[in-house]
């Protein structure tokens, strides 16, 4: 690690007002992605402003047809929630499939879907269910908030406040593993309710997280796994590594999109 | 016996004595101990796989805050230090020696890996050590890499080393291979399967870490260190790097966090830091971070084979012809030229009566971290190969893979194979039945079509494993190029007050010593075990000692220790018969307790302890007073441990993902000390054995030579959920080589199951190979090829 000046201010305010006046910050949350980043030397922030004692950021609210969560709350919470495990059960099912219960007592929402790993859990949730972003700054749709490989539509010193999920009718979400690092190689979410029928695909894409509009056209006609069983994704743009080509990738998705349409009912 | 001595005699389930203090946080790594003044080292590597070094300027990083010293590849030549070497020397078919390029200890005009040690910085904390480290500036000249195992003997392939043309270091042979191809002429049926054994990086838990030290009063270096063997490292970096003479170096290895081959070597980090202590004057401490680990510990395996077994019509075995590239890295290691030769070659007849084998073994480098033994050490490869031969030649020639082998098994003994071993005992079918018995073998046709109508597709594979154990005798060793003997001592030292230290040259960093070896001689003096302590791991305290790998501690440090104990004896009942005024021949030693037969004259172990210190009228010249013992132990063979393992797999043909559904393990290893470390050893093994052919992969980037399985991201340890539970079973014939009936344990696991598996996946997909590890990827692109006969939905 670099020498770094550290903070950890107590509400969203003084947080906004450190990131204001600091050179080159780096927020920190859960810090399951921040900090092997700065023991590997790979980051070098002037200072480091630790969120994580913010209380106005951990919470859950059910209210009325969507469910808040603020951005500091842990997976492990998410997942244990009994609001979320009511009216979002296929989202408690992601958190809980984050990680190991280490990294699940520590990982946050905002800082997973700030840092935007393609191979992420929660942008899949995020734009699979049509989520709202709310930062300090203003209201992002989850369709304008993901823009590419580890990037968000975030500016300079812009902190993620909460992110509202409407209640789906029929959601679930479906992980294929790395065998290696056990993030999403291929991750399907599909959901239906008053946005329509959403397909978010996570891990496969260079670009990160991708809704597919056959499918969801397909879904629309008819919410079967049969409906989406045919429809086989290019493998152009989509990631080839070690772990798999974009051809198996692409196969995944169809496999994963019919097992989440099985198991959402 | 007292009811707690029986309890803790030979064959009982004892649990370690020293996993309390590892659960509990007390015990004692390198990484545990600060010296006073100590400072910190981290070492600059080389970012490129092939480089020339221009120049380095380090003025930069020595004017950096802490910074005490730092050192490059001039500093080691300056004071003429001996290059890292190969304690082993390997000649090629032609008769000329292997071919060795210079290991030096900090490069000093090229860089042969990513990872490869360019120079060392030696500063007040790590963080000072890591800054200033940033700030050296090497000038490279990026020079093309030469990777590929398949390509690297290409006339125009880069050069590892001008030594060695065509980056061969040897071209090696075993066998005969006239008798060979006369049985080939005379075949009914040859079957050939061109087979891949892939890298695979070690990943002990603890990663490797050293404190060198400097004495200037008494000229004494000392070096702490995670190593499987400190007196060969003494011995090595005395008599060969020339860091200090062996009289004056300490080598010490206290708590051991794992090491399955990766610490018997003797690094470059480690010779680093003692050598430098001198210079900087102060004790130097450096611990290995996990992606150094993966950089710069040797790897394992990393073969490509193309193997030819001749058979008659009957399916009775006529000869094994075998090829293999071994890759070797860019660098010989401690006993790299060894595994690929003489831990390999010897093991190719198996389980089997195979009257003829001829195998060629071409030695290669490359621009990758150099490859030496990884549990099972040139056993598992040889393993691999042959129980792969031996199933897929069942499979075409149609008959059941069980019988198959056992119209091949030997079944008289000794048996001389044509590839030097020499197998002592065995029973294979006892445990191919037991084997079979376990996993239900007449029951898999249901479960497979059981399994197919759940759209899965199930299959089912053995490998009947023989390994080469207890290494080794001495002169066997030493006549195929060895450098060293591989006895084992061992010294008993009994204290005054009746308890015992044992100092043994063996090496405890997971095999559990502290409580086999205490059970051991608490049976034999009939004391309990907590009143025996086992020292190991310290050159100031055990005489010599050759360490721990090759599943030798039991079979032959063990062995040490009951001669000594041997001679313990004899001593003690010598005093024993002073004392109670008797004839040596009378005396009886039985449960801790001495008699006279015949009368009712009695003298406890303690109390004769005791006697043997006061020594009050002993009768001068005749008995010595004190009672300590040593011995050194040179077995008369290796150990043959063997068994059976049965593997069942079923895959899911949509993700192609491979889900162990039974594994099961029968295993002779002679005469077992405590059944619940063997178990144990085993399970760990298997895990490891899995590990290889379903996850785990050491991959450089065929171009840039940088390695792609850096880190836990990338690089797929098995966890316990990749794993089943396993069904253990043991038989035993007892191995005749050595005192206490021992075979060895350490290794059979991840021997014997890497073929169990791939038999297994390749019979679900019908197929008649795949590499390993057979990853998801893998599987399913399998099936898209042999679709649609696999196809189960
Ligand atoms: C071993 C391991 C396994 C993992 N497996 C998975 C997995 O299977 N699936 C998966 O999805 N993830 C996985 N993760 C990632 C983990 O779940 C975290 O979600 C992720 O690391 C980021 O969350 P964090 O709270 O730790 O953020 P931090 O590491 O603290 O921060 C990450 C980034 O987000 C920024 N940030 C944090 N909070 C905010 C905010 N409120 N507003 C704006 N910017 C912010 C930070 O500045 C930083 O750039 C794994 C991590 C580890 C270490």
């Amino acid at each position: 690690m670099y020498q770094f000046h550290y903070e950890r201010p107590k509400t969203l305010a003084d947080a906004e007002a450190l990131l204001g006046k600091a050179d080159d910050p780096k927020i920190l949350a859960g810090g399951q992605t921040l900090i092997p980043t700065l023991k590997q030397r790979l980051a070098m922030p002037s200072d480091v402003i630790d969120i994580g004692g913010i209380k106005e950021l951990d919470f859950i609210r059910a209210e009325g047809d969507a469910i808040m969560i603020g951005a500091g709350t842990r997976h492990a919470t998410v997942a244990q929630s009994a609001d979320v495990q009511k009216h979002n059960p296929a989202l408690a099912v992601l958190a809980g499939g984050i990680g190991d219960p280490a990294v699940r007592h520590m990982g946050t929402l905002g800082g997973s879907i700030a840092n935007n790993d393609p191979a992420a859990d929660y942008p899949a949730a995020c734009l699979g269910l049509d989520a709202k972003i709310h930062t300090t700054k203003r209201l992002i749709e989850a369709d304008e908030f993901f823009k590419g490989m580890f990037e968000t539509a975030l500016q300079d010193g812009e902190i993620i406040k909460e992110v509202t999920f409407p209640h789906p009718e029929k959601a679930a979400y479906m992980k294929f593993r790395n065998p290696a690092s056990r993030y999403a190689m291929v991750g399907v979410f599909v959901s239906k309710g008053p946005w329509g029928v959403r397909v978010a695909v996570t891990g496969a894409g260079q670009n990160g997280v991708f809704r597919v509009s056959e499918m969801e056209e397909a879904l629309a006609k008819s919410w079967s796994p049969d409906a989406v069983a045919g429809i086989k994704l290019p493998a152009k743009g989509l990631n080839a590594d070690l772990h798999g080509t974009a051809e198996y990738r692409a196969h995944l998705i169809t496999v994963m999109a019919k097992r989440a349409v099985a198991a959402a009912g | 016996m007292s009811d707690k001595a029986s309890g803790e005699g030979i064959g009982q389930p004892v649990r370690r004595k020293e996993d309390f203090r590892f659960i509990t946080g007390n015990g004692h790594y390198t990484d545990d101990i600060s010296r006073p003044h100590q400072t910190w080292t981290c070492f600059l590597r080389s970012p490129h796989a092939h480089a020339r070094i221009k120049s380095i300027d380090t003025s930069a990083a020595e004017a950096a805050p802490g910074v005490v010293a730092v050192f490059t590849g001039k500093h080691v030549a300056d004071d003429e230090l001996g290059g890292l070497i190969c304690g082993w020397t390997v000649t090629s078919k032609d008769g000329t020696p292997m071919k060795v390029g210079p290991h030096p200890i900090l490069a000093l005009d090229t860089v042969r890996y990513v990872g490869d040690h360019v120079a060392m910085v030696v500063a007040e904390t790590l963080a000072d050590a890591r800054a200033a480290a940033e700030l050296i500036d090497v000038d490279y000249e990026a020079l093309p890499a030469t990777i590929s195992l398949a390509t690297c003997q290409d006339e125009t392939a880069a050069q590892v080393h001008p030594e060695a043309p065509r980056n061969t270091c040897f071209e090696w042979e075993l066998g005969n291979k006239a008798e060979t191809e006369a049985a080939f002429a005379r075949a009914d049926r040859v079957v050939k399967l061109d087979l891949t054994n892939n890298r695979l990086i070690p990943n002990a838990m603890e990663p490797r870490a050293a404190i060198g030290e400097f004495d200037k009063g008494s000229g004494i270096y000392t070096l702490h260190t995670t190593s499987q063997n400190p007196h060969v490292a003494r011995l090595v970096l005395s008599a060969f790097v020339g860091v200090a003479p062996e009289h004056k170096l300490r080598v010490i290895a206290p708590d051991v966090g794992g090491g399955f081959g990766s610490k018997i070597f003797i690094y470059a980090e480690e010779t680093a830091c003692v050598w430098a202590a001198a210079k900087v004057g102060r004790p130097i401490k450096w611990t290995g971070d996990r992606s150094e680990a993966f950089l710069s510990d040797a790897h394992g395996r990393d073969h490509l084979s193309h193997a030819e077994l001749a058979l008659d019509k009957d399916g009775k075995f006529l000869g094994l012809r075998v090829k293999t590239i071994a890759n070797l890295g860019a660098y010989l290691s401690t006993f790299s030229a060894a595994v690929p030769t003489y831990l390999y070659g010897t093991l190719l007849s198996g389980q089997y009566d195979l009257p003829a084998i001829h195998v060629e073994v071409d030695g290669v480098y490359t621009h990758t971290a150099p490859v030496d033994a990884y549990r099972g050490a040139g056993r598992p490869e040889a393993t691999y190969l042959v129980e792969r031969m031996v199933e897929t030649a069942a499979r075409e020639i149609g008959m059941d893979p069980a019988e198959l082998r056992r119209r091949n098994y030997i079944r008289t003994f000794p048996h001389q194979t044509p590839v030097i071993m020499n197998y002592d005992a065995g029973d294979y079918e006892a445990s191919l039945d037991a084997a079979m018995k376990a996993i239900d073998y007449a029951g898999f046709p249901a479960r497979k079509s059981e399994a197919a109508s759940r759209g899965k597709l199930r299959g089912i594979g053995m490998s009947s494993y023989i390994e080469a154990c207890g290494l080794a005798p001495s002169a066997a060793v030493g006549s195929l190029g060895a450098g060293v003997g591989l006895w084992e001592s061992a010294e008993v030292r009994v204290n005054p007050t009746g308890n015992v230290e044992v100092m043994t040259g063996s090496h405890s960093h997971g095999q559990g010593h502290e409580t086999t070896f205490a059970q051991l001689v608490a049976s034999r003096l009939g004391i309990p075990m907590e009143q025996v302590e086992i020292v190991h791991g310290d050159t100031d305290k055990v005489q010599f000692g050759m360490g721990t790998y090759g599943s030798r501690s039991g079979a032959v440090g063990m062995s040490a220790i009951v001669k000594a104990l041997d001679k313990i004896e004899t001593k003690a009942k010598k005093i024993a018969a002073h004392l109670m005024e008797a004839a040596v021949e009378d005396i009886a030693f039985e449960n801790g307790t001495f008699t006279v037969r015949g009368t009712d004259k009695s003298l406890a172990w303690a109390e004769l302890s005791l006697a043997a210190y006061t020594a009050h009228g002993f009768p001068s010249g005749e008995i010595e007073p004190g009672l300590k013992e040593g011995a050194f132990y040179d077995p008369t063979n290796f150990t043959f441990p063997a068994g059976c393992h049965i593997c069942e797999v079923e895959i899911d043909p949509d993700t192609g993902i491979t889900k162990i559904a039974k594994f099961v393990a029968v295993d002779d290893f002679g005469t077992v000390i405590n059944p619940l470390i063997v178990e144990g050893q085993v399970h760990g093994g298997i895990a490891q054995g899995i590990g290889q052919a379903l996850l785990e992969h050491g991959v450089y980037d065929a171009e840039s030579g940088q390695l792609v399985t850096g880190s836990y991201m990338d690089y797929c340890m098995p966890r316990a959920d990749d794993l089943p539970s396993f069904t253990l079973g043991f038989t035993k014939t007892e191995s005749p080589s050595n005192p206490l009936g021992m075979k060895g344990c350490g290794e059979a696991g991840a021997i014997a199951s890497p073929p169990a598996v791939i038999n297994a996946i390749t019979d679900a997909l019908g197929i008649r190979d795949i590499e390993m590890p057979a990853t998801p990827a893998r599987v399913w692109s399998a099936l898209q090829s042999a679709a649609p006969r696999a196809a189960a939905e």
